[in-house]
């Protein structure tokens, strides 16, 4: 199995995150201009969306407890050598914590040295510092906003 | 940030962070493997990482397991090198590594 855990502590509440998360105009701001597309119930089709409207990835919404708890199926699909990896699972938890958030990011997928865990570890860092900085200041520093190279 | 500067300030610290970045998602028993650190200082250590978010713990069944977290980093470099231009520093480090490679 390939995973990773990434943890970030943001001054926000839970559900505040949980709305910057699954909403698609905070999306844009966080996650390299991309957004989702889902009503993150349960069941439902999930998908990422590239600015000009291409899909970079897809799955279902396989657990969704507002705002505490939410688990997604998740397939990379405009890299060929990613796609054929076949579905991992994303789990992202909220966690209060005094009077910061503890947002929790666990991806993983059933295989060893998988090449998708890889390219997605190089984004999270950045979209997780980003929602961060746009939570607790209301802006995202250039830096991080510059489209990641996966 | 105090936090994540000190934890980072330590040799044995970043050589666990490397071990963990070589292979992530350890036990307290595969990090001390080959190590010249007692079992207690490794627990020292990893609990001075944890605190500062360098390292995240999950349990799997009845294992604890070590993953390094890369975010608090992130967060330093977007506020003191983000005023830079990352792609000349990038040039930079890399002129640097491939001259010194040279060197040997």
């Amino acid at each position: 199995m390939s995973q990773f855990v990434y943890v970030t502590y943001i001054r926000a509440t839970p559900e505040k995150i949980w709305e910057a998360f699954t909403t698609p105009q905070f999306q844009r701001k966080f996650w390299f201009g991309m957004h989702q597309d889902s009503d993150f119930r349960k069941g439902s089709p999930w998908r990422i969306v590239f600015e000009d409207g291409r899909t970079a990835d897809s799955g279902e919404i396989m657990e969704s407890d507002p705002p505490h708890r939410l688990a997604i199926k998740w397939r990379n699909e405009f890299r060929p050598e990613l796609r054929e990896e076949g579905y991992g699972h994303c789990l992202m938890t909220l966690e209060e914590d005094g009077e910061t958030t503890k947002l929790t990011i666990t991806h993983s997928i059933e295989r060893e040295n998988s090449k998708l865990i890889e390219a997605v570890s190089g984004g999270w860092p950045k979209i997780l510092s980003a929602l961060k900085s746009l939570l607790e200041t209301g802006s995202v520093p250039p830096i991080t906003h510059q489209r990641a190279k996966v | 940030m105090d936090a994540a500067f000190k934890a980072l300030a330590d040799k044995s610290r970043r050589q666990l962070l490397d071990r963990l970045h070589n292979k992530n998602g350890q036990t307290l028993g595969e990090l001390c493997e080959g190590l010249e650190m007692s079992r207690q200082a490794v627990t020292k250590h990893l609990d001075i990482l944890e605190a500062a978010n360098l390292v995240a713990t999950q349990w799997r069944g009845r294992e604890k397991l070590h993953f390094i977290n890369p975010v608090p980093i992130f967060d330093i470099a977007d506020r003191w090198i983000g005023k830079f231009e990352r792609g000349r520093l990038r040039a930079l480090s890399d002129l640097k590594k491939s001259l010194e490679r040279e060197d040997t």
